[in-house]
C-alpha cells in the first residue's frame, strides 16, 4: 500500500516561532446529537474521551475531541487510528441519526512552538481572536478566519499552538504563519 | 465593523466571521401560491431605519445561521438569537421595547 | 537664519552625530533631530513648492498637521512621496527630496502661475476648461494631468514587510501627552486592561514645553514618574510611535505603528496596523495651534507659535534671530518668553486683542519685549524668507503704521481640539463661543453594539487649556472609562497643577478685520492647497453655502493634511461671508485616518505568495512540473492544458482531446465538489434541492441533477451517488462546492429543522481522477482485480474496488462521451494513484489533460456547463433539460418560480448547436442579429453563442448557444458579426455534435 502524504509532508520554518506541518493526522468528523448518551458513549469508545463543553477540547493519550458546533465534534489521533475510530462511532450509533466521516485528509495540521507569549502574537497577527493569556488558555478550542481562510486553533499545552485549516490551502497556510513568525517582527503585547 | 455574538457557540467575534443573510422571518411561498404572496416572498424584503431583524451566519466558526435584532441608524445590537424560530422571543421583545418604545417591524411589535 | 543653538534640546543627543541629504545636498543632524528640525538646524528655510501657485513653502508646524513640508523620502524600493519632514525621525543616511517644482527648488517654472494668481481663483479650472466640450477629453484633460500630482509614485515593488495585529483592550487611550498619561493611570489603577498609544516616539506631549508646574514640580516629574507607574501595572500596555488612525462602529479602533521607520536596518516589519476592539476609548489627541490668516502667512519663516517654541525647546533650533510674535491669545507670550531666556531677539509681540495679555504679557514685558495691544500685520516682507512685517491696526483696512525687520514670524489664531477620533464614529461637536473652538458634545458621543457611548475625550482634546483643568478632565475620563467596563476606579485624587491664568482668546479670522482685496488674496487658509481668504469668500459670493460644497469647489481642506490647519478658518471665513453664526455653518466630516497611512500597512500580511489563498490538489506539483497553464477556477488553479515544448496552448489542448477520444486521457477531477448528505430524510431534502427525483436512487447508482435557486435560475449541476438507504454522495461543480454546501445548510437550518439530514463537506478528502477514453477500461484492469466489465460495472453505477493496492471508488460517469470512470482516492495518496495510472497507461499513451479539453469534448457531446450555458437568468427548460424536470414532485427549490409568466414565456431563448458555414469558429458570447433595432437604436439581437471551440475531432468550430425560437428552427442561418465586423454564418442544429447515440461509452 502507498505511503499516505501530507500536504506539505512535515515542512516547517523557524523564526522567532518554530512553523510545521504536522504530518498526516486522523480526523473525524461526528455529527449527531451532543446531548445524547448514546453519542457520549460513542466517543468514549471511539477516542476514549468525553464529550467537551461548547468551544472546549480534551485531550488525552494522543487522542482529542472538540467542539465545532452545537451538532458536531471532531476526533483527532492517529492517521491510522481515524478509520477505527470511524468504524467504532458507526457501530455504536448504529440506528441512531448521526454522521461520522473520516476527513483526515481533507485538512492540515500546523504546530506552533516557542515562548507562550510569542506562540500567541503569531496567531493575533492573522486571527480576530483575543489571544492574551488568562483569556485564550488550554481547553479552548477556536474556529475562525485566518487571514482569508477559515482555521480552528487551539493551545495543547503553555508554549504551543495547533493550527488546523483545508489541505488545499496548505501552502498559504505555511505561507502566512512563517511570515507571522520571521523574526523581527516580536510584538512584544503579550510578554 | 461590527461585532455580534453567536448564539449557536456563544463566541463574541467580529463582523469578518460572519455572513450577512438578509431580512429574517420570512414565510416561504412554494407551488399553489398566488403570484402576490410568491413575489412578496422572493423580492419585497425591507430594510428599515431603525429595529430591524437580519439573519447571519457564522461562517468563520461554528457555521450556523442566528438571527440578530439590531438597529440599522446606531448600529445598537439588541441581541442575537436562534434561527430556529418563526418570531422573535419576547426577552428580545422586551428589550426592543425598553430602549425604543413604540416600534413595530411587520407583523412584530 | 536660522540655525542650532549651542545648548539646549531636550530630546537630543548631540553626541551621536546623523549624516542625510536633502536634494542632494549633504546635511548633518543629530540623534533626536526630526528631519524637520535638522533641516532648520542647516537653514534650510524653503523645502517646497505650493501645490497650484508653486509658491517657496517652508516649515509651518512641528507635528501631524503639518501642510507644507512633504518630501519624497528614500530611494527605489523604500522610496515614498509626499512625507512629513515634522513626524519623520532622522536616522543616519536618511535621503529626502522636495517635490512639486521644476527644474529646482530654488528656481520653479511653475512659479509663474503664482504671478498669474489673479487669474486663477476658486473654480479657475471648473469654469475655464468646459467649452468647448470635446476639448476637455482630448486637450485640456491631457495636459492638465501633467501638472496635477503631489510628488511622484514609487516605481519599485516596496521592499519592506507589513503586518496587522488583532489586540483586544478595556480601555484605550490615544495620545501620551500629561492628558493621556493621567487617564491611563486612572483606568490602570481601577484594574482595567489598557493600551495608552502615542504617535511620536516621546511621552508628555506638549507639557514640558509650556511649562506649568504638576504637584510643584515641572511636567518632566509627572511624566517619569507617571510612565514608571504604568510600566509597573500588568494590566496596561504602552507603545509609542503608534497613532490612532481611525475609530469606528462598535470600538474597532486602528492604531498604525511605525515600526521600522526610524531604524530601517532592523529586521522585522516597517508597519504594523492594530486592528483594535476597545471597550472604551479615550481620545487625549490634545490640539493643534491655528494660523492666523493675514497677507503673506505662507513666507518661509512664517511658522506657527508652538512650533518655534518646540524646536528651540526639544530641538535646540532656532527658526529666526529675530522673531515677531502675532497673536490673539495668551499662549503665544510663552514663545516670545522662551525665546527671549535662549538671548534670541523678539522684536515685538503683535496682540490683536485691544486688552492685551494677562500673566505672561506682564512677564514679557518684564524681560523687556514690546508688546503692541490692538495691532495686527498687514504684510508680510520677503518671497523665499521672511524679511520684515508690517503692522497696523487690528480694526483697520491694513494700512501700514510701521515695518519691523525681522527673520521668523511666530503666529497663533488660538487651538482646536483635535476632535477626529472623537467624530470618525459619529461623535458631535458643539461650538464654545467664549474659547472659539469646537469641543466634543459628551451627550453625543459616538454610541456602540450596547447602544452606550464608547469615546471619551480627555484633556486639550476635550477643550481644557489650564493645566490644573487638563488632568483633572484627564483623570475623571480615564475612571469612567473604565468604570464603564466594569471595573471600579480608586477613590484619588488627580494631582494638583498650576500654571499661569491667561485672558481670553478673542477670535481673528482675518487681519486686519477689514482688510482689502489685494491683502486677502494674499492671505492663506489652506498652505497645501494654495486656497485663500479671497476663494472661500468668492465661493460664497458664487452661491457655494454649504461647508461641504464650498470645500469641493475651493479644495479648502483636500489636501493631504485634510486642512488640519485651515478648515476652522475656513469655515470662519466662509460664516462670516454668509452673514451667520459658525455653528450654523457646521463643519466637514472627519474621517479617517487622522494622517495618512501607507497602503501596505492596510494591505498588511496579504502580498506575494500570501496576496491570496490559491488552492492546490494533491497533484499540483506535478502538473506544474509538467508544462500545466494553469486556469483559475474559483480560488482553485488547474491546468488548462498541459504545454510541451514547442508547442502552442492551442495544439496541446488539440492534442490532449485527440489522445483521449483515441486513447486514454486523465484528467484531475480532484476539485469537483463532494457533498455528504445524509439521515432519515436525505433522499426527502434531495428532492427538493435537485429538479429531478433522487429520492428513488438505488444505492450503487449515480444520476445527473440540477440544482436551481428559489428563483428558478439554475445554480449548480452534478452527479449524485448513493451509498447505502441513508446517505447519498452528492457532486457539485468545482466552484459550486462551498455555496452548495452552504446553500445545504441553510435551508436545513433556517427553514426545515425538523428534517433529520446531517452533511458534510468531504470535497478535500478525496482526489479524484477522470480516467477517461476507450483503453480506460483496460488500464484500470491492469490495476484491479475487482470486476469493471460492462456488467461488473455499469454506466451510471459506482463501486469500491482495490486500484494498485489503493482503496478506492470507482464512479462509471462520463462528461466526454467516452467510455470513463472517475477514480477517487483519499487525497494524501491522490498523488500515487495518479502515478501509478500514469505508469500502467503508458502502453496506451496516456495523456493527462486540462479544462479546456474537458470543455470541448463534453460540448461536443452537447453537454451543458454552469457559468457558460447558465449566468444567472437561465432556468432548465431553456436549456432544454426536461427530462432532467421532475413532473410528480409537488415542491422543488425554484419550481413555483418557474412557474411564473416570464418563465413560462414562449419566447425565452433557448439551447441550440451552432454550426459555421464556414467550419470557422464563432467568438465566444457573439450575438445573433435581427431585422430592425431597438428603442436605442442598436441592432436587434436573436440571441448568442454561450460555448464555442474548434473541436479537433470534427476538425470544424462548433457552439452552443440560445436562440429565439430555436428549437424550432432547425437548418436556419443566423448571422453573426465579429468586432471587426465580419459577419460568420452558422446553421442552427441540434447541440449535439458527437456520437449521438452514446455508442462510445456505452461499451
Amino acid at each position: 500500500m502507498s505511503e499516505a502524504v501530507s500536504a506539505l509532508n512535515r515542512a516547517s520554518r523557524d523564526g522567532f516561532v518554530r512553523v510545521e506541518e504536522c504530518g498526516l493526522q486522523g480526523m473525524v468528523s461526528l455529527r449527531g446529537d451532543l446531548d445524547s448518551a448514546k453519542l457520549a458513549k460513542a466517543v468514549t469508545a471511539a477516542a476514549g474521551l468525553d464529550v467537551p463543553e461548547t468551544g472546549r477540547i480534551l485531550a488525552s493519550e494522543g487522542r482529542s475531541v472538540a467542539w465545532m458546533s452545537p451538532d458536531e465534534l471532531l476526533l483527532i489521533g492517529p492517521y491510522a487510528e481515524a478509520e477505527p475510530m470511524r468504524t467504532a462511532l458507526d457501530t455504536e450509533l448504529a440506528g441512531e441519526h448521526a454522521l461520522a466521516v473520516n476527513v483526515s485528509d481533507a485538512r492540515a495540521m500546523f504546530r506552533l512552538s516557542g515562548r507562550d507569549a510569542d506562540v500567541r502574537e503569531v496567531i493575533a497577527k492573522l486571527c480576530p481572536v483575543d489571544m492574551a493569556p488568562g483569556v485564550f488558555e488550554p481547553g479552548r478550542f477556536r474556529r475562525t478566519r485566518m487571514a482569508q481562510i477559515p482555521a480552528a486553533i487551539w493551545m495543547p499545552e503553555p508554549g504551543e499552538m495547533r493550527v488546523v485549516c483545508f489541505r488545499s490551502v496548505a501552502d498559504y497556510a505555511m505561507t502566512l504563519l512563517g511570515n507571522a513568525a520571521d523574526k523581527g517582527g516580536e510584538v512584544g503585547v503579550f510578554a | 465593523m461590527l461585532i455580534l455574538t453567536c448564539p449557536c457557540c456563544g463566541v463574541t467575534a467580529e463582523e469578518t466571521e460572519f455572513h450577512p443573510g438578509g431580512e429574517a422571518h420570512l414565510t416561504r411561498y412554494g407551488p399553489g401560491s398566488s403570484d402576490d404572496e410568491f413575489h412578496g416572498y422572493l423580492f419585497e424584503k425591507v430594510n428599515p431605519k431603525g429595529v430591524h431583524f437580519e439573519r447571519w451566519r457564522h461562517a468563520n466558526g461554528c457555521g450556523k445561521w442566528f438571527h440578530a435584532a439590531r438597529c440599522t441608524v446606531t448600529l445598537e445590537v439588541f441581541g442575537t438569537y436562534s434561527a430556529q424560530t418563526t418570531e422573535p422571543p419576547q426577552h428580545i421583545k422586551d428589550k426592543i421595547s425598553a430602549k425604543r418604545p413604540g416600534w413595530s417591524w411587520r407583523e412584530f411589535a | 537664519m536660522s540655525t542650532r543653538l549651542a545648548k539646549g534640546g531636550r530630546l537630543l543627543n548631540r553626541g551621536k552625530p546623523l549624516d542625510f541629504t536633502f536634494n542632494g545636498k549633504n546635511l548633518r543632524g543629530v540623534e533626536g533631530d526630526t528631519l524637520a528640525s535638522a533641516l532648520l538646524a542647516n537653514d534650510q528655510m524653503l523645502v517646497g513648492r505650493s501645490f497650484k501657485y508653486h509658491r517657496p513653502r517652508g516649515i509651518v508646524a512641528s507635528g501631524a498637521e503639518e501642510p507644507n513640508a512633504l518630501v519624497g523620502l528614500g530611494e527605489e524600493a523604500r522610496f515614498e512621496p509626499n512625507q512629513r519632514v515634522t513626524t519623520t525621525e532622522l536616522f543616519d543616511g536618511l535621503t529626502c527630496a522636495s517635490q512639486n517644482h521644476w527644474p529646482s527648488l530654488e528656481f520653479d517654472v511653475g512659479a509663474i502661475n503664482s504671478r498669474l494668481a489673479r487669474f486663477l481663483p476658486a473654480g479657475f479650472y471648473y469654469k475655464t476648461f468646459i467649452h468647448p466640450r470635446p476639448f476637455w477629453k482630448h486637450v485640456y484633460e491631457p495636459i492638465i494631468r501633467q501638472s496635477a500630482g503631489l510628488g511622484k509614485a514609487p516605481r519599485d515593488r516596496d521592499r519592506d514587510r507589513y503586518e496587522h495585529f488583532y489586540a483586544f483592550f478595556d480601555v484605550v487611550v490615544i495620545g501620551g501627552g500629561v492628558a493621556g498619561l493621567q487617564a491611563a493611570k486612572a483606568a490602570g489603577a481601577a484594574g482595567a486592561k489598557v493600551l495608552l498609544m502615542e504617535q511620536t516616539p516621546h511621552w508628555g506631549g506638549r507639557a514640558p514645553v509650556d511649562g506649568g508646574l504638576i504637584e510643584g514640580a515641572p511636567p518632566e516629574n509627572f511624566i517619569d514618574r507617571t510612565l514608571a507607574e504604568l510600566e509597573a501595572m500588568e494590566n496596561v500596555t504602552l507603545r509609542t510611535r503608534m497613532m490612532g488612525a481611525g475609530v469606528y462602529d462598535h470600538g474597532y479602533l486602528l492604531g498604525y505603528e511605525r515600526v521600522g521607520d526610524h531604524q530601517p536596518d532592523a529586521h522585522g516589519p516597517r508597519h504594523r496596523l492594530w486592528r483594535i476592539r476597545a471597550g472604551q476609548i479615550v481620545t487625549a489627541t490634545g490640539a493643534i495651534e491655528r494660523p492666523l490668516s493675514f497677507a503673506g502667512n505662507d513666507v518661509p519663516g512664517v511658522m506657527l507659535a508652538s512650533a518655534i517654541r518646540d524646536y528651540a525647546v526639544n530641538y535646540g533650533v532656532s527658526v529666526g534671530d529675530r522673531t515677531v510674535v502675532v497673536t490673539n491669545n495668551d499662549d503665544a507670550y510663552r514663545t516670545a518668553i522662551t525665546l527671549k531666556q535662549l538671548g534670541l531677539e523678539v522684536p515685538a509681540i503683535i496682540d490683536a486683542r485691544p486688552g492685551g495679555g494677562g500673566a505672561l504679557a506682564a512677564e514679557a514685558v518684564a524681560l523687556g519685549i514690546r508688546v503692541e495691544n490692538g495691532r495686527g500685520v498687514a504684510w508680510v516682507k520677503g518671497r523665499k524668507r521672511v524679511e520684515g512685517v508690517e503692522i497696523c491696526a487690528q480694526a483697520g483696512e491694513g494700512a501700514a503704521l510701521e515695518e519691523i525687520k525681522c527673520d521668523a514670524v511666530a503666529m497663533s489664531g488660538g487651538w482646536s481640539p483635535v476632535v477626529h477620533l472623537w467624530s470618525h464614529c459619529g461623535g458631535k461637536l458643539y461650538w464654545d463661543e467664549a474659547a472659539a473652538m469646537f469641543r466634543p458634545d459628551p451627550d453625543k458621543a459616538p454610541t456602540g453594539a450596547d447602544g452606550e457611548g464608547f469615546v471619551r475625550a480627555a484633556g486639550a482634546a476635550d477643550g481644557q487649556f489650564d493645566l490644573a483643568a487638563v488632568l483633572d478632565n484627564a483623570d475623571a475620563a480615564g475612571k469612567a472609562a473604565a468604570q464603564a467596563t466594569g471595573h471600579k476606579p480608586q477613590d484619588t485624587a488627580a494631582p494638583k497643577a498650576e500654571a499661569k491664568a491667561e485672558n481670553p482668546i478673542e477670535p481673528v479670522w482675518m487681519m486686519p478685520q477689514g482688510a482689502s482685496i489685494k491683502l486677502r488674496m494674499k492671505a492663506w487658509l489652506d498652505f497645501q492647497n494654495d486656497v485663500k481668504v479671497s476663494d472661500v469668500q468668492l465661493a460664497a459670493r458664487e452661491g457655494f453655502e454649504s461647508v461641504e460644497h464650498a470645500k469641493r469647489y475651493t479644495t479648502l481642506g483636500m489636501a493631504t493634511d485634510q486642512g488640519k490647519l485651515s478648515n476652522i478658518n475656513g469655515l470662519a471665513i466662509l460664516s462670516d461671508a454668509l452673514g451667520q453664526p459658525i455653528p450654523q455653518t457646521g463643519t466637514t466630516t472627519f474621517r479617517p485616518p487622522y494622517t495618512p497611512i501607507s497602503l501596505a500597512s492596510i494591505a498588511g500580511e496579504a502580498r506575494d505568495a500570501a496576496f491570496q489563498p490559491i488552492r492546490k490538489t494533491p497533484m499540483h506539483d506535478w502538473h506544474a512540473a509538467h508544462g500545466a497553464y494553469w486556469e483559475p477556477v474559483g480560488a482553485w488553479r488547474r491546468p488548462y492544458c498541459f504545454q510541451r515544448p514547442g508547442e502552442t496552448i492551442e495544439d496541446a489542448v488539440q492534442r490532449e482531446v485527440k489522445a483521449t477520444r483515441d486513447s486514454l486521457g486523465l484528467l484531475d477531477a480532484s476539485t469537483l465538489g463532494k457533498i455528504i448528505v445524509k439521515g432519515p430524510d436525505a433522499g426527502r431534502f434531495l428532492d427538493m434541492l435537485y429538479t429531478n427525483m433522487m429520492s428513488t436512487l438505488k444505492p450503487g447508482r449515480c444520476r445527473y441533477g440540477l440544482m436551481c435557486n428559489e428563483n428558478g435560475f439554475l445554480m449548480d449541476d452534478g452527479v449524485v451517488a448513493r451509498l447505502d438507504d441513508d446517505t447519498f454522495l452528492c457532486h457539485t461543480t468545482t466552484g459550486g462546492a462551498d455555496t452548495i454546501h452552504a446553500h445545504m445548510e441553510e435551508w436545513l437550518q433556517t427553514e426545515w429543522w425538523d428534517w433529520k439530514v446531517y452533511t458534510a463537506n468531504v470535497t478535500e478528502q478525496y482526489a479524484q481522477i477522470g480516467v477517461v477514453g476507450p483503453k480506460s477500461r483496460k488500464v484500470l484492469e491492469k490495476l484491479s482485480d475487482d470486476d469493471l466489465s460492462a456488467e461488473g460495472l455499469s454506466f451510471m453505477g459506482w463501486k469500491d474496488i482495490e486500484l494498485a493496492g489503493l482503496k478506492a471508488r470507482a464512479f462509471r460517469i462520463s462528461f466526454s462521451g467516452e467510455l470513463s470512470y472517475e477514480i477517487s482516492v483519499p487525497a494524501g495518496q491522490g498523488r500515487a494513484l495518479w502515478d501509478k495510472l500514469l505508469e500502467a497507461g503508458a502502453e496506451f499513451g496516456v495523456t493527462p489533460y486540462g479544462t479546456e479539453a474537458l470543455h470541448i469534448m463534453r460540448a461536443e457531446k452537447g453537454f451543458i456547463m454552469i457559468g457558460d450555458e447558465t449566468d444567472g437568468t437561465v432556468i432548465p427548460q431553456d436549456l432544454g433539460l426536461h427530462w432532467a424536470i421532475s413532473k410528480k414532485k409537488d415542491d422543488y427549490l425554484g419550481k413555483r418560480a418557474q412557474a411564473r409568466s416570464h418563465m413560462t414565456d414562449p419566447t425565452r431563448w433557448k439551447l441550440v448547436g451552432l454550426e459555421t458555414l464556414d467550419g470557422s469558429t464563432l467568438p465566444d458570447g457573439a450575438y445573433a442579429t435581427a431585422e430592425g433595432a431597438n428603442a436605442n437604436g442598436q441592432r436587434n439581437v436573436q440571441g448568442r453563442v454561450t460555448s464555442t471551440y474548434h473541436s479537433p475531432t470534427l476538425g470544424r468550430g462548433i457552439a452552443m448557444g440560445l436562440v429565439l425560437n430555436g428549437p424550432d428552427r432547425m437548418g436556419d442561418v443566423l448571422e453573426f458579426p465579429r468586432v471587426d465586423g465580419h459577419v460568420i454564418r452558422a446553421k442552427i442544429v441540434e447541440p449535439i455534435f458527437y456520437d449521438k447515440d452514446g455508442e462510445k461509452q456505452n461499451v
